[in-house]
């Protein structure tokens, strides 16, 4: 049999086959001497902008403790900043502009939940490993990809796990929530009210508060008057003036405050007008001041970022650190450093065996690399577990009162990500 | 050489350009021209209600959202193939704008300008409201798996480029030729002297209501392959800054010209990437020039062109 070729045949294979050229310049092969390049995502312009800095500030002191101790495999590591507005888009285009332009090993830093999950799919597409220190559930949620990994930082589901049977032991059962109106808050609102109907309490109110918010007031009389526990968590500019307003509400008549550190984050707990904060109760990842019993590693990473034994930064005491997350991109930076010593990583082509290496890295003990406490990476979720951290505001000092076991973290998984092909 | 054959030549020119460009630009300028063809396409899309109806929306993010959201909801809730999924996106863009339309079209001018704000900053709400469905402005990742259209894997690049080629050259020969019938003619009319259309017998109610549609049809489809070849939907592309940017994108390359979305949309990408580049104050980079070009070229630089050189320039 015969096959005639049409014209509209043979144009049709040529079109084809011209669509299936490979594309221009790919990546081309480190060289060995070259350092090691990690594409930091920041954050500084948009809502993000006040974790960016310190985000920034403790990459630069891991960094520069890397470098000394010889580098990664032998090479120096060169980070790339990128600022990404704290915008999805751009993060997708930082995350190109990473593997195709500054031919990065691998990217890193994303802390807003809307930009790691606007930027993730561009991630695994270019198969680019995608570091995020971001505390969204995100990432153990299943909803991204083989290439996105948080090993720095616990998720939000895991920390409210962790803390609902210390609220409901120790405040009180009958609970109302303030949270920020978007999806970082959404995770609390609806993992802890789980947590805590798990303990026997209950959520009477739940009250979401727009992120633009600038005065708090006419949101208070909300609270309903049964309130045993009021459970805070704010992030954003405005979080000093919703803390003060708070305080104005209330007076001397409020119920146990037990808040996440979000709300305070970068604030000065000794502020005028957060007097009523004493004896109140937050949730740290890491804790800002520092405890009797600091260990040598903690007391070590506290030198390290420039941070003095409040929390503030050693050259100015006013300026407070984002300390209950920033720990998260020191970590980071030291796992990767790990993953790449175990996968014997030498350029683009390792790194497939960077993600396995990661995924098998299982439990980080605490030392100099991994400050915040014991940590297991769990490899089929890609999520990290840790310690989580209980304060009592004590003479304006944020003062240890609970740890909980990484155990009481714990859920079952998800996701087997190591099942997705590299 | 007649004025019909040098516009085919000019446009056909560029489409083939771009074109071209897939087989030589490095891959980091073809990711970015593949992305900004997609929006250059939302941009064409303004430019018929802006700047050949001389209409000012600034609730064009609601069509382009649509059309993401139509899609990606489409997929991630009804279990839908893409291509049905991408129909329905540009279909939920074409049905917004005309509801919209209805509407707004009994304003004019500034009202005009603000219904249409306050009914994409609606739209923006109600996205953020039922968050359980949308995942409000963390958003959703479309799964790799339906962005397969027709045995097409979208998310390679070499696919995603000519998608979005195909798309951009699509809506730029639709804008070409509707410029250039009875029907953009008389939208023309309209910009240029209301009163005088309707004197001279035209309905123009009518007439823009159904440039808002043509124009929320485009949008949405941008919308809808912004979600599909990049694997996003998130209510950040709902925000006022998507109604903003066609407008900046517009009045860049220049409002009324076929090209202008193009141009301007190139232009402003190219500004931010490469300010980025120098200093972190890049936004201050990109105020500066555009400062210098709204004093130097106010009608942007395709309308510069026009005026200056190339009176033929539909």
């Amino acid at each position: 049999m015969t096959k005639d070729i049409t014209r509209r045949g043979a144009l049709g294979t040529l079109a084809g086959g011209a669509a299936a050229l490979p594309l221009w310049a790919r990546y081309t092969h480190a060289q060995t001497a070259e350092p090691i390049k990690i594409g930091f995502q920041v954050h500084r312009t948009g809502i993000g902008a006040a974790y960016g800095r310190w985000y920034d500030r403790t990459t630069n002191a891991a960094v520069k403790l890397i470098n000394e101790g010889g580098g990664i495999n032998g090479r120096m590591v060169e980070m790339v900043a990128e600022d990404d507005g704290t915008n999805p888009k751009r993060g997708a285009e930082v995350v190109e502009k990473f593997a195709n332009q500054h031919g990065c090993d691998v990217a890193y830093g994303t802390l807003f939940s809307h930009v790691v999950i606007g930027s993730a799919p561009r991630a695994g597409e270019l198969k680019l490993p995608y570091f995020v220190v971001s505390e969204g559930h995100h990432v153990a949620s299943g909803m991204l990809n083989r290439y996105t990994l948080q090993p720095g930082i616990t998720d939000v589901k895991s920390q409210v796990l962790a803390m609902a049977p210390f609220v409901a032991e120790n405040l009180g059962k009958k609970v109302t929530m303030i949270f920020a109106d978007f999806a970082f808050g959404h995770n609390h609102r609806d993992f802890f009210t789980e947590a805590i109907e798990a303990q026997g309490g209950e959520v009477l109110a739940h009250i979401a508060i727009p992120p633009n918010e600038t005065s708090f007031t006419r949101y208070f009389p909300k609270i309903p008057r049964e309130t045993e526990v009021l459970y805070h968590v704010m992030v954003g500019p405005s979080v000093l003036t919703f803390v003060k307003e708070l305080g104005e509400f209330f007076g001397p008549s409020a119920p146990a405050l037990f808040g996440f550190i979000d709300s305070l984050e970068a604030v000065d707990i000794a502020s005028p007008g957060l007097e009523f904060l004493e004896g109140t109760y937050f949730w740290e990842g890491m804790c800002r001041d520092a405890q009797p019993d600091e260990t040598e590693d903690e007391a070590f990473y506290r030198a390290a970022v420039g941070v003095d034994a409040h929390g503030a930064a050693v050259e100015d005491p006013n300026d407070v650190s984002t300390y209950g997350h920033m720990f998260g991109c020191w970590i980071t930076m030291f796992a990767i450093k790990a993953g790449m010593e175990a996968a014997g990583y030498r350029g683009p082509q390792d790194r497939a065996a960077l993600i396995e290496a990661v995924e098998a890295l299982g439990d980080m003990p605490h030392s100099r690399a991994y400050p915040q406490g014991p940590m297991r990476f769990n490899g089929r979720t890609h999520q990290v577990f840790g310690q989580q951290y209980i304060s009592r505001v004590e003479d304006g000092r944020l003062v240890r009162v609970h740890t909980t076991t990484i155990d009481e973290s714990l859920y079952p998984d998800k996701v087997d990500y190591t099942q997705q092909p590299l | 050489m007649s004025g019909a054959a040098r516009i085919t030549l000019l446009h056909g020119g560029l489409i083939a350009a771009l074109l071209a460009l897939h087989f030589v630009l490095p891959v980091y300028h073809h990711g970015n021209m593949a992305r900004i063809m997609v929006l250059a396409s939302y941009a064409v899309g303004y430019n018929i209600v802006f700047g050949y109806t001389g209409l000012l929306s600034l609730g064009h993010a609601l069509f382009f959202a649509a059309g993401m959201y139509g899609m990606g909801l489409a997929v991630q809730h009804l279990g839908m193939g893409p291509g049905a999924a991408l129909a329905i996106g540009v279909a939920a863009g074409a049905l917004i704008a005309g509801a919209l339309g209805l509407l707004a079209l009994r304003t004019t001018g500034v009202a005009f300008m603000i219904v249409t704000l306050m009914f994409a900053q609606a739209g923006y709400l109600a996205i953020l409201y039922f968050g359980d469905w949308t995942r409000g402005d963390e958003g959703f990742v479309i799964a790799r798996a339906s962005r397969v259209l027709w045995g097409i894997d979208l998310s390679d690049p070499g696919n995603r480029y000519l998608a979005a080629w195909a798309l951009f050259s699509a809506a730029l020969l639709a804008s070409l030729w509707l410029v250039r019938a009875p029907f953009g003619r008389s939208l023309i009319a309209i910009r240029e002297n209301e009163a005088r259309t309707v004197m001279l017998g035209y309905d123009t109610f009518r007439l823009k209501w159904a440039a808002m549609v043509v124009s929320g049809t485009i949008s949405g489809a941008a919308g809808a392959a912004y979600a599909l070849l990049f694997g996003y939907a998130g209510a950040s592309f709902a925000a006022v800054e998507y109604s903003i940017l066609p407008l900046l994108w517009v009045l860049l390359g220049g409002a009324g010209t076929v090209l202008g979305p193009f141009v301007g949309t190139l232009f402003m990408f190219y500004l931010i990437d490469l300010s980025s580049g120098i200093t972190t104050a890049y936004m201050l980079i990109a105020g500066v020039v555009l400062v210098l070009l709204t004093l130097f070229a106010p009608q942007g630089l395709m309308g510069e062109l026009r005026r200056r050189f190339w009176g033929w320039l539909p």
